[in-house]
């Protein structure tokens, strides 16, 4: 085997060792959304009502890194979830909570900004709880389609 | 009845045809119809609608267009930069990606395409003297690349964007010799990367530093922290206290490990209201905003991780303390330099936790 060969089957087999790790593209769901700031979070509260969440909790992240000195763009936390969803996992699945309720971050990038969430299938990967199947793929589909609607102009 | 020999004349050629005429047609339309909507989808929150970059590196850039061949962006969509945030879009079909590289080949003044291959010669040695002196400074001196991602919109940073891994296998794999040697050349106009000509390079030299880059195959670097795929997905004890001891021993090690306490409050409070909150569960969220700041120069994404979270639950007298494990949570980001900042946060966790139920 010539020096170019034997070069390339160690860069594919490198390749394909690491490629395992970054499959994972829609495990983190992220749209950007062309509005200011203001305008999206607003937009984003008003979509996870419509999708039947009530918003738990907007948390700001900025405000303690500027009282800290550091410079950075508006940055928030939205906590939502439905009460009832909520309560039966508290009594039935507590080992859940720590990645509850569900999530969304956004914060400014210019003009722009960008609104992610981790995938909710992640928790069905994670803890394997049959009887949570389809709560967990609605949660999916209804993160999805929230993060849709902001992404339209 | 077709006699046999006609069948095995006409009919199997015609089917074939038949099919790779479809299978064009299918890309041709599916590039047409789909290239915008997929790039909405796949690319646009981290390269931005238009290309000019984000999270991701611009790509509507005429330099960057005018020497990446329609194979380096199709390598590049399939096989990501592993490590380097930008994923591995495996589950995407040939038609797909065709049609994404379509859509973004339109960005480009004219059709651009370096379809030359060949390997350049070089002495890897003058190559390695050269790549020190006039590109370590911002790709680093093993080509590793700059910190962060993408460009910096969003927070201040060194350089207004970020320098590509070099020594990447994704990079390696789909970048042609030709490509890096023109990119050389030219330097890329809305970056930093200047004409090597113009920096008093000649060709020969040039040719010397392609060699050399293109031998980091062969010495890659240390494999980059991994994220634990292996990992549970949270950190839990229990502990040998009631719940309010607990939480008093929790808030003591949190301020010991200069975390700023946020709340304390049940999970529920918000949901249920202060009447009928489950007292069971109890969050206390709290912050090293050193660290964020730090994290936040790495993947402005990492809000994910936010707040510092600690779970008290008690059930039948029995306490139990549980946060999430930063190291599982990190192997969504594919950034090696995050899942580094994640170990040390599992640290800081498993310290904080162990200390509250020690």
């Amino acid at each position: 085997m010539n020096f170019n060969a034997s070069l390339k089957i160690m860069l594919w087999a490198l390749i394909l060792m690491l490629s395992v790790q970054t499959a994972r593209a829609e495990e983190l769901l992220m749209v950007r959304i062309e509005r200011p700031f203001d305008d999206a979070i607003n937009d984003l509260q008003i979509a996870i009502q419509e999708h039947g969440y009530q918003v738990a909790r907007i948390q700001r992240v900025d405000v303690g890194l500027a009282s800290g000195g550091y410079a950075t763009a508006e940055y928030r936390l939205v906590f939502f979830g439905k009460p009832a969803e909520m309560r039966e996992i508290e009594d039935r699945y507590p080992q859940l909570l720590p990645y509850l309720p569900l999530k969304i971050v956004i914060f400014a990038e210019g003009n722009s900004a960008l609104a992610l969430s981790y995938n909710p299938a992640l928790l069905q990967t994670f803890f394997k709880i049959d009887p949570l199947q389809s709560r967990v793929q609605q949660w999916e589909k209804d993160i999805r389609s929230i993060l849709n609607q902001l992404s339209r102009p | 009845m077709i006699p046999k020999k006609v069948q095995q004349r006409f009919f199997i050629p015609a089917i074939i045809v038949g099919l790779a005429l479809s299978a064009l047609s299918t890309s041709t339309s599916g590039a047409a119809l789909n290239g915008a909507a997929l790039y909405e989808h796949y690319c646009a929150a981290c390269h931005g609608n238009q290309g000019k970059g984000g999270v991701g590196v611009p790509l509507a850039l005429p330099d960057f267009l005018a020497v990446a061949n329609d194979d380096f962006l199709r390598k590049t969509i399939r096989l990501g930069r592993p490590g380097r945030v930008m994923p591995a879009f495996q589950q995407l079909s040939e038609t797909e990606v065709d049609a994404i590289v379509a859509y973004i080949r339109g960005w480009a003044p004219a059709h651009t395409a370096i379809v030359e291959t060949s390997p350049i010669k070089g002495k890897s040695e003058r190559g390695e003297k050269l790549y020190a002196s006039f590109c370590a400074a911002c790709h680093g001196d093993r080509g590793e690349g700059s910190h962060g991602t993408g460009v910096t919109f969003s927070r201040p940073r060194d350089l207004p964007v970020l320098a590509p891994a070099l020594n990447n296998p994704g990079f390696l794999a789909a970048a042609s010799d030709v490509m890096i040697k023109t990119t050389l050349i030219r330097g890329r106009q809305g970056t930093p990367m200047l004409s090597f000509l113009k920096r008093g390079l000649n060709e020969q030299d040039i040719d010397d530093i392609v060699v050399y880059v293109r031998g980091f195959a062969q010495k890659p670097l240390p494999l980059p922290v991994k994220a634990g795929a292996d990992e549970p997905p949270t950190i839990e004890r229990m502990s040998p206290y009631g719940m309010q001891q607990t939480l008093d021993k929790l808030k003591n090690a949190i301020g010991g490990a200069n975390l700023r306490l946020i709340r304390t409050e049940s999970f529920d409070q918000a949901f249920a209201g202060k009447e009928k909150e489950n007292k069971h569960h109890v969050v206390v969220d709290s912050c090293d905003f050193n660290f964020l700041n730090q994290a936040l120069k790495i993947d402005p994404r990492v809000g994910l991780f936010l707040p510092c979270r600690f779970i008290l639950s008690e059930h039948n007298g029995k306490v139990s303390i549980s946060a999430v494990n930063p190291k599982r949570l990190s192997e969504i980001f594919n950034n090696s330099e995050l899942n580094q900042l994640c170990d040390q946060m599992y640290k800081v966790y498993v310290d904080i936790i162990e200390e509250t139920v020690f």
